[in-house]
């Protein structure tokens, strides 16, 4: 037993901010003060607090310290682990060295995210140890498919991709479809706009994805499972690898599941850069070596999927939630939650929030408490305007909704979704327009092409649009936009389309003067689109240093050096911003016009 | 060429003779290429290892975004787009890309060594914004962490 335990996030966030060089800092620290017997470094999944990687906890007392550097090692093992006193000045906050104290920590509810942050990944063991493959065990051993599925049933687990399908029912649907065999997919095509907490499950946990999918296995009869995953996560994807191989050689994957007649095996299948992909039909056309195009449904996957076998599908955080039910039983999974929302749901706060990264709350908590408490609201000098929920698929919701509980159906009532789960906060420098046409964009790129109503729809919309940011928008183009909003949501083959024009229609419902700021009086209340906006320079912070002259490519920017104040001309300014990005003095103002 | 024929098959010959292996084996044999690409032999391969008609190779390959049927850079750099890095400020990096490699979106650098591309989210949104070169993800993008990205691949990592 080491005296001290490390545990140091190595996520793809974390790594990317220089963890790796971390643990090689603190590895030499180590070594330099003979420590490497007492203390044990163990890499993790993802802790959460993204921005403020790399972190690391430091158990027995559990200290947690952001924004390592590796110049910071040395120090850390001198006054910490020789000493014995926490490094103050890499806390979090003052005062605050563990996460419980943490807001941030202390109002979440860990049930998928517990492993994640707290074990290896990339040993068996260390998933074991917490609980692991015993509910796989159980379920073969000592119940009957049917009875799988009604646990899952009575839990109440919905469908965490997007939809909120209950997912017993899908079960259900699988376990009595005719045809053999029947396969268990895993849609880990997570795709959504600032959505990431599928990564986050398969490079931190990687085991309870394919403990679930096991299980699944089990109770629809199937023997064979896949899954699809995108090849932008060459992370998640390796340590999926790492964990097959362990699974497949302990025998938890593979012939004769605990010695029962229940065999099981998973393969994995890449994508290739498609978010159409993640849509159930075009992920089975994908798998299947063809274009991922949808088709229609019915019928469904559930009774004609892969090569027109029942297949089940269901996202990687369904699966996570499956080995919890089993072992705490599906009455306690169900206490958590609302009534027709059971359990908790992952989170990926970003956007203009103190704390990004990934949070796990109980379903029912509201929008502010979600984006003030835990994400600790706006940074400082600006205000928060609207969330948006549900990427490209959702909405956004104004600030006189923050009290509406975060469930499936609350949230669609208002416009939005809860979408895989990814929530972007906006504040008062955001133009909704503006962002509207952004998630057009993506829907407008990522559209297929199969069908008329998404190919054309998008297109059209994102052409109004375009004409309304530029400033060149027309009276009837809003009552445009809804009814080819209206027609898309009716008409198109899959829900790519169908939720396409929610981020317009929601930001239409609930920011109306926006839109009409830029049809009627052609500006841009937050001075965001580039031709509504008018430069200013402040006679009282220009200094005369003439940098806004020298930047101007139209001589714009006017003034003689050593006699501020400087003026911009509006007739001659073309609006590019190079003014505003050389002044030193922050004396250049970007207005509505 | 019969040294890279070797290495080809040898590509080919991890991969089940299934229309499902298509995409994995299509991903290897791209990768495999020294310039990012799959060749017009490439497809032929490919169509007649799996059993499906040369059309529906080509239908795939031109299908998904990370395949390319032209000649790339020895290292793929693709700048987030998605609303989270744009927020962000992934202008300013694109703008240092666009200025340090001398190419527009979608071009090669003439020493062939870095292809600059957009890509949709790339689930790092924890540290926007984000870009990936080959498989690393490089995050907290400013003017000066693309220069020092850009200067330790030129370096050759």
């Amino acid at each position: 037993m080491r005296r001290i335990q490390v545990l140091l996030c190595s996520g793809t966030a974390c790594q990317s901010s220089g963890s790796e060089r971390v643990k090689r800092a603190l590895l030499d620290a180590l070594t330099a003060h003979d420590l490497l017997p007492e203390v044990q470094l163990v890499d993790t999944g993802c802790m959460g607090p993204c921005e403020l990687g790399p972190v690391l906890l430091v158990y027995p007392e559990g200290t947690f310290y952001v924004k390592v550097q590796p110049d910071d090692a040395a120090e850390i093992v001198i006054e910490h682990f020789l000493k014995g006193r926490p490094l103050r000045r890499l806390l979090w906050a003052e005062g605050a060295p563990q996460p419980h104290e943490i807001p941030f920590f202390a109002r979440q509810r860990k049930l998928v995210l517990r492993n994640c942050g707290t074990i290896d990944p990339e040993k068996i063991e260390e998933y074991i140890a917490s609980g692991g493959y015993e509910a796989l065990g159980r379920a073969v051993t000592s119940m009957t498919p049917t009875e799988v599925v009604a646990a899952i049933s009575r839990s109440g687990l919905r469908g965490r991709g997007g939809a909120g399908f209950p997912t017993g029912t899908k079960w259900e649907l699988v376990r009595v479809a005719a045809g053999v065999p029947k396969y268990v997919v895993c849609n880990a095509d997570e795709g959504d706009p600032g959505a990431f907490m599928d990564r986050a499950i398969l490079e931190g946990d990687p085991h309870s994805i394919l403990e679930g999918m096991a299980i699944a296995g089990y109770a629809v009869g199937a023997s064979r499972g896949y899954v699809y995953i995108r090849a932008e996560y060459p992370l998640a994807i390796q340590r999926l690898e790492v964990a097959l191989a362990q699974a497949r050689k302990l025998g938890v994957l593979g012939q004769r599941i605990f010695e029962t007649d229940f065999s099981f095996d998973i393969e994995l299948r890449m994508g290739a850069g498609a978010f159409v992909c993640g849509e159930e039909t075009a992920l089975i056309a994908s798998i299947e070596g063809r274009r991922g195009e949808p088709r229609p449904r019915p019928p469904y996957p559930a009774t004609s999927g892969l090569w027109g076998k029942p297949t089940l599908i269901n996202n990687v955080e369904t699966y996570a939630n499956v080995r919890h039910i089993l072992l705490d039983g599906p009455e306690a999974f169900a206490s958590v939650g609302t009534e027709k929302s059971k359990g908790t749901k992952v989170f990926a706060l970003a956007g203009k929030v103190r704390n990004t990264g990934l949070v796990e709350v109980p379903m029912g908590i509201t929008l502010r408490e979600l984006v003030f408490d835990i994400g600790g609201g706006v940074p400082t000098g600006r205000e928060f305007k609207a969330v948006q929920i549900g990427g490209p698929s959702g909405g956004c919701l104004p600030s006189s909704l923050l009290d509406v509980p975060v469930d499936y159906d609350s949230l669609s009532q208002h416009g939005a979704i809860m979408g895989s789960g990814g929530v972007i906060i906006l504040d008062d420098a955001t133009c909704m327009v503006n962002m509207a046409r952004f998630f057009l964009q993506f829907t407008a790129d990522e559209s297929c092409g199969k069908c008329v109503p998404c190919r054309v729809g998008t297109q059209m919309m994102l052409a109004i649009l375009d004409r309304i940011v530029a400033g060149e928008g027309k009276e009837e183009d809003l009552q445009r936009l809804r009814e080819i909003g209206e027609m898309m949501k009716n008409a198109s083959l899959c829900g790519l389309g169908q939720t396409a024009p929610n981020p317009v229609l929601s930001t239409l419902r609930y920011f109306p003067a926006e839109y009409e700021a830029h049809i009627r009086d052609r500006s841009c209340p937050a001075g965001v689109c580039p031709n509504l906006v008018r430069y200013r320079i402040d006679p009282d912070a220009c200094r005369g240093c003439d940098a806004c002259r020298r930047a101007c490519p139209t001589g714009a920017a006017q003034g003689t050096a050593g006699a501020p104040p400087y003026q911009i001309v509006d007739e001659r300014c073309i609006r590019c911003g190079a003014c505003f990005d050389a002044c030193p003095f922050d004396a250049v103002r970007k207005e509505p016009r | 060429m019969n040294k890279e024929q070797t290495a080809k098959d040898a590509i080919v010959a991890r991969h089940p003779r299934s229309p499902e292996a298509l995409l994995s084996l299509l991903h290897d044999l791209q990768t495999a290429n020294a310039r990012n690409h799959l060749t017009a032999d490439d497809l032929t391969l490919a169509a007649s290892h799996v059993g499906v008609p040369l059309s529906v190779v080509r239908d795939a390959a031109t299908f998904y975004s990370m395949f390319s049927l032209v000649p790339r850079g020895q290292h793929i750099i693709r700048l987030c787009e998605s609303p989270n890095c744009h927020l962000a400020g992934a202008w300013s990096a694109l703008d240092e890309l666009r200025r340090l490699l001398g190419v527009e979106v979608g071009e090669t650098t003439a020493d062939g060594l870095f292809t600059l591309e957009l890509t949709s989210c790339l689930g790092a949104c924890g540290v926007a914004p984000v870009m990936m070169i080959d498989d690393e993800v490089v995050g907290n993008l400013t003017p000066e962490r693309v220069r020092g990205a850009l200067a330790r691949y030129r370096r050759g990592r």
